[in-house]
C-alpha cells in the first residue's frame, strides 16, 4: 500500500458523474408518501493528492433500483481524495479479468468491477472486487445481499472498502447524519440521512423548536432538545423503534445533551440553581449530579474520546470561551484564547483536534485548534457557521452555515481543501450531528 | 471547479419497495388545554327554560387570560450583551410582584429570549441568564420562588423576524407569562 500512497498525483480537474436515472426518478419521488425534501449537493475543491482509480460499469439488470457503480464513483469523488474514471465506459465485473496493462496506460493505480443480480425474496446480491493496478494484485472485495432499501448502503460499503484499501483510513460513506430542519414558523423536524445527504427520513416532527441532536455511541439513539412542552426538555429517542422519553425535564431549562464514549452517561445543562450548569446523569435517566459549581454560564459540554474529561463553553472570563475539565474534579483549563467569542466545541475522534465557532467581527467562523501545539486553522470564514460535528474517521467536519437562501449543511475536510454544501430549497437545515460507525455500517 | 449532484434516487427506492433501515416518524404531542366557559349561566340552558338545541358559547382562553390585565406590561427588554434589569423596568417588576404576592396561587413562567446571533445553545444560556435576573428581581420584591419558573427560548422563538438592530432589540427580552 505504501508504494501506492507515494505515487498519488494531483489532477487538474475531475468530473462528477450524475446519479444514473436521476431524471426518471423525479416523478416517482413525488409519489413517495414522505414529504421529505431532497438535498442538493454541491462539491468543490480536491485533496492535496488524488489517487487515480477506475470504477468500471457494473453488470446489473435494467430494473435495479440503484445505480451502484455511479453511487460509488460519486462517493469517492466527493471525498476529494480520488480522481475517478469509469474505465471508458467498459463493463467490468468482480470476475475481472483485470487488464493491468490497460489500466497502467491510463495511469490508474487501482480499478474495481462488480455486478448486481436479483436474489430470493426480493433481495439483491451486490458483488465487487478491487485490483491494485501497480502491484497487479487482487485487493479483495465484497458480496452483499440486501433489500432494495439497502442498495445505497451496499454501494456506500463498497466505497468504504475502496477508501480504506487505497488511503489506509476507514471510510464514512455508510454512516448516517442527523440534523434539524425548519420549514415555516411551526414546522420543525429531526431527520436522518445517509452521509451524502441521500435517503433523508423524518425521525420526529414538531410544531415547536428542536435543537442539539446527538447520536448515542452505538448509533441506536438520538438525544435532543425539544420545546414541545413549552420549554427546553432533553429527550432520548430510539431511532429504529421511534420510542422516546424525556430524560431531563427539570424545573427551568434542560439542554445541550452529550453522551459519554461508553454511552452510559449523559451530560446535560440544567438551570436548577438559576445559572446554566453542567450535570452528569445516567443516560437511561436518573438523578443528575452537578459536575462543578461556577458563577458563570457553563454549557455545550462534549466528552473527550477517552471519557476522562469534558470540553465546554463558559463565560467565566467574560465572553464565552472553550474550557476543559476532568470528570473527577480538578482544575479547569482554558483552551481558546484568540477572539472574544468561541463556542460549540467538537472534538475529533483521536482527541487531537477541536473544531469550534469563533466570532470575528460580524462573522461566526469555523476554526480548528491543534490541542498539542495550540495552532489554529480557519476552516470556513463564512458569516454564520454553527454546530460542528466530526465524521467518525476524523477527516471531515460537518456544520451548519447561513446562506442567501437560509441555513444549509456544509462539510470541509480537516485540511480545508475539499468542501460540500447540502441544501434544501425553502428549508432551513441546521444542527447536524455525524453518526458513529456501527456493526452494520 | 464546481459540480452539482442532485440526489432524488432515494424517494424512488422508498416508492419502489420499502427500506430496510426505517426511521419511524414521531409527532411531538401538541399541548392541549381544555377551553373554559367565559360566562357562567349560559351553559345551564335547561334550567333557564331554553330548548335542548341550545349551544353554550365557549371562548377558548387567550394567552393573556391569566394574570393582571393588559394595563400591566409583562415584557422587559435588555441591552446588547446585558443581563441587568434596567431601572426603567422597575415599575414592570413592581406591578407584577404586587399581583403575584396578592395572588399566591398564580404562577408565572419567565421566558428569556435573545437576538439571532451566535450559537443556539449559548443563546439558550444567555436567555436563561436574563430570565434568572427577572426572577431574582421579583423575588426581592417578595414573590415566592415556587410561583416562578425561569426558562429560556434562546434565539429559537424570535418575536421579530428581521435582522435589523431594532429586530435584535425586540428579541432581547424576558416575557412574564402567567400560567393557568
Amino acid at each position: 500500500m505504501t508504494s501506492m500512497l507515494r505515487r498519488r498525483f494531483v489532477l487538474g480537474s475531475l468530473s462528477i458523474p450524475l446519479v444514473r436515472g436521476a431524471a426518471s426518478f423525479v416523478g416517482l419521488a413525488a409519489l413517495a408518501t414522505s414529504a421529505q425534501a431532497q438535498f442538493k449537493v454541491d462539491v468543490s475543491g480536491i485533496g492535496a493528492t488524488q489517487i487515480p482509480v477506475g470504477i468500471g460499469v457494473f453488470r446489473d439488470p435494467n430494473n435495479c433500483p440503484q445505480p451502484i457503480a455511479d453511487i460509488v464513483r460519486a462517493d469517492l469523488t466527493r471525498s476529494g481524495l480520488f480522481a475517478v474514471s469509469n474505465l471508458g465506459g467498459q463493463m467490468l465485473t468482480e470476475q475481472g479479468p483485470p487488464n493491468y496493462a490497460a489500466w497502467r496506460s491510463q495511469n490508474l493505480e487501482a480499478a474495481a468491477g462488480g455486478s448486481v443480480v436479483q436474489a430470493a425474496g426480493g433481495r439483491w446480491q451486490v458483488q465487487f472486487r478491487l485490483w491494485d493496478a501497480v502491484k497487479q494484485a487482487d485487493l479483495g472485495g465484497l458480496a452483499l445481499t440486501v433489500t432494495p432499501g439497502d442498495l445505497r448502503l451496499a454501494a456506500h460499503k463498497i466505497s468504504d472498502y475502496i477508501y480504506q484499501k487505497l488511503t489506509g483510513q476507514r471510510g464514512v460513506f455508510a454512516t448516517r447524519i442527523a440534523y434539524i430542519t425548519k420549514a415555516g414558523q411551526h414546522n420543525f423536524s429531526l431527520n436522518i440521512a445517509d452521509s451524502d445527504g441521500a435517503n433523508p427520513q423524518f425521525a420526529l416532527r414538531s410544531r415547536e423548536p428542536l435543537l442539539s441532536p446527538v447520536w448515542s455511541p452505538n448509533g441506536q439513539d438520538l438525544a435532543y432538545v425539544s420545546f414541545e412542552t413549552g420549554k427546553p426538555v432533553v429527550f432520548m429517542q430510539d431511532v429504529r423503534s421511534g420510542a422516546r422519553r424525556a430524560v431531563a425535564n427539570f424545573k427551568g431549562s434542560n439542554s445541550a445533551p452529550a453522551f459519554s464514549p461508553d454511552g452510559g452517561t449523559l451530560a446535560v445543562v440544567l438551570t436548577l440553581t438559576g445559572r446554566s450548569q453542567i450535570y452528569l446523569m445516567p443516560s437511561k435517566g436518573g438523578t443528575p449530579r452537578q459536575l462543578m459549581r461556577s458563577y458563570s454560564i457553563d454549557t455545550e459540554p462534549t466528552f473527550s474520546p477517552d471519557g476522562q474529561s469534558l470540553y465546554f463553553v463558559s463565560d467565566r472570563d467574560g465572553g464565552p470561551q472553550v474550557y476543559k475539565v476532568g470528570l473527577n474534579g480538578g482544575s479547569v483549563q482554558r483552551i481558546t484564547y484568540s477572539g472574544g467569542y468561541n463556542v460549540s466545541p467538537a472534538i475529533s475522534p483521536d482527541g487531537k483536534t477541536l473544531a469550534y465557532i469563533s466570532q470575528q467581527g460580524n462573522s461566526y467562523q469555523l476554526w480548528s485548534i491543534n490541542l498539542a501545539t495550540n495552532a489554529t486553522q480557519l476552516l470556513d470564514d463564512g458569516s454564520d457557521c454553527g454546530h460542528p460535528s466530526f465524521a467518525p474517521n476524523g477527516q471531515i467536519v460537518l456544520y451548519s452555515a447561513g446562506g442567501r437562501g437560509g441555513e444549509v449543511l456544509k462539510t470541509v475536510s480537516i485540511d480545508g481543501r475539499v468542501r460540500s454544501t447540502l441544501s434544501q430549497a425553502g428549508v432551513q437545515v441546521r444542527e447536524p450531528s455525524w453518526g458513529p460507525w456501527t456493526p452494520d455500517r | 471547479m464546481r459540480s452539482t449532484l442532485v440526489f432524488t434516487a432515494l424517494a424512488a427506492a422508498l416508492a419502489l419497495g420499502g427500506c430496510a433501515s426505517p426511521v419511524p416518524v414521531k409527532q411531538a404531542p401538541v399541548e392541549s388545554k381544555t377551553p373554559t366557559p367565559t360566562e357562567s349561566g349560559t351553559a345551564g340552558a335547561n334550567a333557564n327554560g331554553a330548548g335542548q338545541n341550545q349551544v353554550a358559547a365557549v371562548q377558548a382562553p387567550a394567552e393573556s387570560n391569566a394574570g393582571p390585565g393588559p394595563n400591566v406590561p409583562k415584557s422587559i427588554y435588555f441591552a446588547f450583551n446585558s443581563y441587568t434589569v434596567e431601572s426603567q423596568y422597575t415599575p414592570v417588576l413592581n406591578a407584577n410582584a404586587t399581583y403575584l404576592t396578592q395572588h399566591p396561587q398564580a404562577h408565572v413562567q419567565l421566558q428569556g429570549n435573545t437576538d439571532a446571533r451566535g450559537s443556539r445553545e449559548y443563546n439558550l444560556a444567555l436567555g436563561q441568564k436574563r430570565a434568572d435576573a427577572v426572577m431574582k428581581g421579583l423575588e426581592l420584591l417578595g414573590v415566592k420562588p415556587s410561583q416562578m419558573e425561569a426558562i429560556s427560548y434562546g434565539k429559537e422563538k424570535p418575536k421579530a423576524l428581521g435582522t435589523t438592530e431594532a429586530d435584535y432589540a425586540e428579541n432581547r427580552r424576558v416575557d412574564i407569562v402567567y400560567q393557568r
